[in-house]
């Protein structure tokens, strides 16, 4: 007769649901799932910098630099800013714990170690935690949002768009994230990435202010900034007036930079994870 | 010889070794398999099987290429060279199946410290795809294997380092591996708790489980395991049970004489020019097979130590390095 360990297995049979080589979607909410887990002992301090940060930003900039300002670009300055805050919102809780939680957990928690010798491989352990991330920033994107709107922000029905498009944009920098965190070789490089990528991505993006006054050269590079597309992409959701092929251009462009960053973050991360 | 630990029994459970994969195909197959990192070749020429339902200890000394071994069994380090086959399946390129099928208890302690002991299992459990319905039934067997049956809501970083190690061995078992591999499982913990392990450990032998444990531990690999691999510089030096290789190459006794630094030497050479083989400890001269010593050369030895011959005297005398 059979023991009650093997019966467990022949009902359990994960093999059944593992298939090699293919990318599966089992494996990448088992990544997901961790992660909610560990979110439920996180949330309250995740939330609480969610809400503070937009908060202080739109306070500071909005009443100081907006009374000198008044409008911006045909917004009053509040509401430029408020949108702009929403995007970088999600680049900050995208791309910050992609490089530094990615890091860490593998570097000196040997997370990924664990995680890997279950059947999971690292498309799908890349692909989980940026997933995870994107889902986080879709919800906490929003918040900057409410906050606007309590700062005077109309409300309005492209609004609805806007959490999808932070989830879209914190993919895209979640693996932008990930992908970094595997190209670093040490937490001190981390100072590289802050300065040197963060800054200029966040500054250059129309968050603050518009790209028009800048040169040339730096509003062409803008272009490559997907921060820069989810901020003109949120603004249109919020005030409308962005025409449909310059809205398929901001998706496409975050589209594309996700495929090139998964494939980057996933070629690296197994370069770092298998020897 | 050391006597058996006796396992905690798998609840519920009967002695029938899992046969998932037809009888007759090896739970583990390395042939010829080499890695290199630059210059050094961890692994050189490794051949090894284990056949279902057996416990193998992989013993050898750090560096020996123990951990280099059990990464290339998780594809976490691909081989240069050669064939690796678990359960089947060919690795690296089935590594995903073969995983679905294994559980692995690294030796770097990678539980979540700020989480219960039931929500670092709750987290395997998906990892694993545990069906839904049997999660929590996976979870309690599992905590109840761990003696944690109680300490569900306690914060892992509030457990014992014994209590860690225990969850970390039944984070592996929540998907009823058929092969387990335990990279040094017991490594820089106190006696006691490590006994306390091996309890564990010897209940999955009593299931018929395959296990490949690595170790650096004599007495772990001497208790635990039906046979014992030797390692050292990269492959397998000799195999088999405990008691068969301290017969094999130490004998039943082992004489130790401490003749003082002058005389080892002279008693060493004299020794070894009857054919007997000795090891060194310091001033200490061991004379292995010492029981066939002729009456004539030990009356001239001087008055030795007597004792057991033991695997350390055998994997000594094989590799030429000490282990603990």
């Amino acid at each position: 007769m059979s023991s009650q360990y093997h019966q467990a297995r022949e009902d359990a049979r994960p093999e059944l649901h593992a298939r090699p080589g293919r990318f599966e979607a089992d494996a990448v909410m088992g990544v997901v799932a961790r992660e909610w887990i560990l979110y439920g002992q996180s949330w309250r301090a995740t939330t609480f910098a969610a809400v503070v940060e937009p908060t202080l930003y739109l306070l500071c900039f909005g009443f100081g630099m907006g009374a000198l300002i008044g409008t911006l670009a045909g917004f009053s300055y509040i509401d430029f800013l408020g949108t702009g805050i929403v995007a970088v919102s999600v680049m900050f809780q995208s791309m910050m714990p992609a490089v530094i939680n990615t890091f860490i957990k593998r570097r000196f928690l040997h997370t990924y170690e664990g995680i890997l010798a279950a059947p999971v491989d690292v498309r799908e352990l890349v692909t989980g935690e940026a997933l995870w991330l994107a889902m986080r920033s879709g919800v906490y994107g929003c918040v900057p949002l409410l906050v606007a709107i309590g700062f005077g922000l109309r409300p309005g029905p492209g609004m609805l768009l806007v959490p999808l498009i932070a989830f879209l944009a914190g993919f895209a920098f979640a693996l932008f994230g990930i992908w970094i965190s595997a190209v670093i070789t040490s937490v001190r490089s981390m100072d590289y990435v802050f300065s040197g990528l963060f800054t200029p991505l966040f500054l250059v993006a129309g968050t603050f202010f518009p790209l028009t006054e800048l040169p040339g050269w730096v509003q062409n590079a803008a272009m490559v900034n997907p921060l820069f597309h989810a901020v003109e992409l949120i603004r249109g959701a919020v005030f409308g007036g962005l025409g449909a092929g310059a809205a398929v251009l901001h998706v496409g462009v975050l589209l594309g930079f996700i495929v090139l960053m998964w494939f980057l973050a996933s070629f690296q991360m197994s370069r770092r994870v298998v020897s | 010889m050391t006597t058996p630990v006796p396992g905690r029994r798998l609840p519920g459970s009967a002695s029938t070794a899992p046969r998932d994969t037809p009888p007759d195909v090896p739970a583990l197959l390395l042939r010829g398999v080499v890695k290199r990192f630059g210059r050094l070749t961890a692994v050189d020429g490794l051949d090894l099987e284990v056949p279902q339902g057996v416990v193998l200890g992989l013993l050898g000394p750090n560096g020996a290429g123990k951990s280099t071994t059990m990464k290339m069994l998780t594809a976490q380090s691909l081989a240069d060279e050669g064939e690796i086959r678990i359960l089947g399946h060919a690795i690296p390129a089935e590594s995903k199946w073969a995983r679905a099928r294994m559980g692995v208890v690294p030796q770097h302690d990678n539980l979540d410290e700020e989480l219960t002991v039931e929500q670092n299992l709750r987290m395997f459990s998906f990892l694993y795809r545990v069906p839904r319905g049997r999660r929590r039934e996976a979870i309690a067997r599992a905590m109840r294997l761990a003696q944690l049956g109680d300490r569900g809501d306690t914060l892992v970083d509030d457990l014992s380092g014994g209590m860690r190690r225990r969850l970390l061995i039944v984070r592996a078992l929540l998907h009823r591996p058929e092969l387990v591999l335990m990279d040094e499982p017991t490594v820089g913990l106190d006696p006691q708790v490590r006994q306390d392990l091996w309890g564990v450990i010897s209940a999955l032998r009593d299931e018929g489980v395959t296990v490949l444990m690595s170790t650096h531990y004599i007495e772990e690999a001497e208790r635990l395991s039906d046979e014992v691999a030797l390692m050292a510089r990269g492959s397998v030096v000799e195999r088999g049970t405990p008691a068969d290789l301290v017969a094999k190459y130490a004998g039943a006794t082992v004489e130790e004489y401490t003749p003082g630094d002058e005389g080892a030497d002279a008693l060493e050479q004299r020794v070894r020019e009857h054919g007997f083989t000795t090891r060194r400890t310091g001033v200490t001269v061991s004379v292995l097979r010492a029981e066939e010593l002729p009456d004539s050369l030990r009356d001239r030895l001087g008055a030795p130590q007597r004792r057991a011959s033991t695997l350390e005297d055998v994997f000594v005398t094989l590799t030429g390095e000490s282990v603990e």
